[in-house]
C-alpha cells in the first residue's frame, strides 16, 4: 500500500456545519495522501455522514477549508448569511475529481448500467464516446458486472448495483473516492460482493474516505481509522492502534456494542 | 349526410382551427405552466406568492367568464391605456389570441401542479448523483430531471391536454370560427343540429383517442427502467 507519492490528496480543516440552530459538525479535520483508507466510525447522529458530503459539498459547510490536490475550495455567504460556492465552476470541477457512493446507490433509474457509467465522462470531462465506452467496459469487467451492462438498475440486485455505482464513480479517474455507508442498504449476503470490491481498490492504492459500519473492513482494509461522536473526532489512528488499545472511553462502549 | 359532405369544407376548417387553438394554447399553458412550478419550489417569497396566485386565481374561476373577460375586457383596458398615454392607436384583440391566452393561462394553472407534483417526486438521489460527478444545473436539467419529469408528469399531462382539447369549444362563444362554431352554424341553417352535434362528438372523439394513443407512446418510451407491479 506504502507509495512512492506520498502528496496529500485531500486535506479538511476545521470543518463546521449548522443544521439551523443545531450544530453537527464542531471542528473536524482530516488529511488523506494518496493511497490512504480511511474509515469514519461512529454512531447515527454523530456527523460523520454530513462530514462527508461537506467534502464535495453536497452540504454547505458553514465553516473550515476543504483542499482537494492542493486546491482550496472558495466559498462564500450569500445575501442571508447561508454559505455558499464562490466559483461555481471550480467547485463542478473538483467533485469531478471526488468521486461519491451512495448508501442508496443513487443509479440513474432510465439509464442502462453502461449508460450511467458513461454518462459522465462523456458530458463532464469531455471524452468521447467510444472512448467512454472502451473504458467503461473494462471497468465492468473489474466489478464483475459486464454481462449486466445492458440492464436497467431496477432489474439488479443491490449488491450488482452498488458495484455498477463503484464503476460509475471509477469512470471520473477520481483523485478521491467518498463512500457514504456503501454496504448499509445491501442484504447481509450482498455485503461482501461491494466489500470484496472496494478492498481491491485499497489495495491498487485508491485514496478512499469511507464511512461504515463494517468493522472488519475498517480494521483490515483502512490505514487510518477516525471516530466521531456528537460532531467531533473522539479517537484517531491507525486500526492497529485504535481497535486493541483505545483511549477514549466512548470509543471502547462503541466496540463494545459492535463487538459481534 | 349529403348535407354533411357538402359542408364538409366548413367542418374541415374548423377542424384545423380547433387544432391549431389547442397547440397554440398548450405551448402557452406549459411555458406558464413551468414557470410558475420553478416560481413555486423556488426559495424567493416573490416567486412562490406570485405563482400561488395565479394557481389560486385562475383554478377559482369559470374558464368561460375569463375568456370574456379578456376578450372584451383586455381590449378596451388596452385602448384606454393607449389613448391616455398615446404609446399606440387602436388595438383589436382577435378571437384567435384572445381564445388560445385564455385557454394557455387556464389550463396552465393545472399544468402548474402537474409539474410541481412531478418535480417534486423525483428521487433527490437522482439529483444528487449528478451533482457529485460534477454536473453543471443545467446538464442536471437536461439528463436527470428532464427525463424523469416527463414520466412523472405525463398521466396528469394527457389529462391536462384533454381538457385543453375539449375547453378549446369555448371560442366559439367569442365568435372564434372553430369546430363547434362551424358546425352549429350548419346545423342551424339546415335544420339538422343534431347530425353536426353527432358530427363533432365524432371529431372531437378521434382527436382524443388519437391524442392519447400517441401519449402511450411517449409514456412507454420514458417508463423504460421502471420496474412494472
Amino acid at each position: 500500500m506504502a507509495s512512492a507519492d506520498n502528496s496529500t490528496m485531500l486535506k479538511v480543516e476545521d470543518l463546521h456545519k449548522n443544521f439551523g440552530n443545531i450544530e453537527v459538525l464542531k471542528g473536524v479535520s482530516l488529511t488523506a495522501r494518496k493511497g490512504d483508507v480511511v474509515s469514519m466510525l461512529g454512531s447515527s447522529g454523530s456527523g460523520k455522514s454530513t462530514f462527508l458530503r461537506c467534502i464535495n459539498l453536497l452540504e454547505m459547510p458553514n465553516s473550515g477549508t476543504v483542499t482537494v490536490n492542493n486546491e482550496v475550495i472558495n466559498m462564500t455567504t450569500d445575501r442571508v448569511g447561508e454559505p455558499k460556492p464562490a466559483d461555481q465552476k471550480q467547485v463542478e470541477r473538483i467533485r469531478s475529481k471526488l468521486a461519491m457512493v451512495f448508501q442508496s446507490f443513487n443509479l440513474w433509474s432510465h439509464m442502462t448500467v453502461l449508460e450511467n457509467i458513461i454518462e459522465a465522462p462523456v458530458h463532464v470531462l469531455g471524452l468521447s464516446k467510444a472512448e467512454a465506452i472502451e473504458k467503461a467496459e473494462a471497468l465492468m469487467h473489474k466489478v464483475g458486472i459486464y454481462e449486466r451492462q445492458h440492464y436497467y438498475p431496477a432489474h439488479m440486485s443491490g449488491g450488482q448495483q452498488q458495484r455498477a455505482a463503484i464503476a460509475r464513480a471509477l469512470a471520473m479517474d477520481p483523485d478521491v473516492m467518498l463512500f457514504d455507508e456503501p454496504t448499509s442498504a445491501l442484504d447481509p449476503e450482498l455485503v461482501g460482493e461491494v466489500l470484496g470490491v472496494m478492498r481491491g481498490l485499497a489495495e491498487e492504492g485508491r485514496t478512499m474516505i469511507v464511512v461504515t459500519h463494517e468493522m472488519g473492513f475498517a480494521r483490515d482494509v483502512s490505514s487510518d481509522v477516525i471516530f466521531l461522536h456528537q460532531g467531533r473526532i473522539e479517537e484517531q489512528g491507525p486500526p492497529s492502534e485504535v481497535f486493541t488499545n483505545p483511549k477514549s472511553e466512548r470509543f471502547r462502549q462503541f466496540l463494545a456494542r459492535t463487538r459481534d | 349526410m349529403e348535407t354533411v359532405i357538402d359542408y364538409s369544407p366548413a367542418i374541415l376548417r374548423g377542424t384545423g382551427v380547433t387544432i391549431f387553438l389547442a397547440i397554440c394554447s398548450l405551448m402557452v399553458s406549459m411555458s406558464l405552466g413551468l414557470i410558475a412550478a420553478w416560481g413555486k419550489l423556488s426559495s424567493s417569497p416573490i416567486g412562490s406568492r406570485v405563482a400561488n396566485s395565479y394557481t389560486t386565481l385562475i383554478r377559482g374561476v369559470p374558464d368561460l367568464v375569463l375568456m370574456m373577460l379578456i376578450y372584451f375586457g383586455l381590449q378596451r383596458l388596452l385602448n384606454f391605456v393607449g389613448d391616455y398615454t398615446g404609446l399606440w392607436g387602436y388595438i383589436e384583440i382577435n378571437t384567435f389570441v384572445a381564445g388560445f391566452v385564455t385557454i394557455g393561462f387556464v389550463i396552465g394553472a393545472y399544468m402548474t401542479e402537474t409539474f410541481r407534483g412531478a418535480i417534486l417526486a423525483i428521487p433527490r438521489g437522482q439529483i444528487e448523483a449528478g451533482i457529485a460527478c460534477g454536473m453543471s444545473k443545467s446538464l442536471i436539467f437536461r439528463r436527470i430531471i428532464w427525463p424523469h419529469l416527463v414520466r412523472l408528469a405525463l398521466p396528469s399531462f394527457t389529462n391536462n391536454w384533454l381538457v385543453l382539447l375539449k375547453t378549446t369549444a369555448l371560442v366559439s362563444v367569442i365568435g372564434q370560427k372553430d369546430l363547434v362554431y362551424e358546425a352549429f352554424t350548419a346545423g342551424r341553417s339546415t335544420r339538422q343540429l343534431f347530425t353536426f352535434m353527432f358530427v363533432v362528438l365524432i371529431i372531437y372523439l378521434i382527436m382524443t383517442a388519437a391524442s392519447q394513443t400517441a401519449l402511450g407512446l411517449v409514456e412507454r418510451r420514458y417508463n423504460v427502467g421502471v420496474r412494472r407491479a
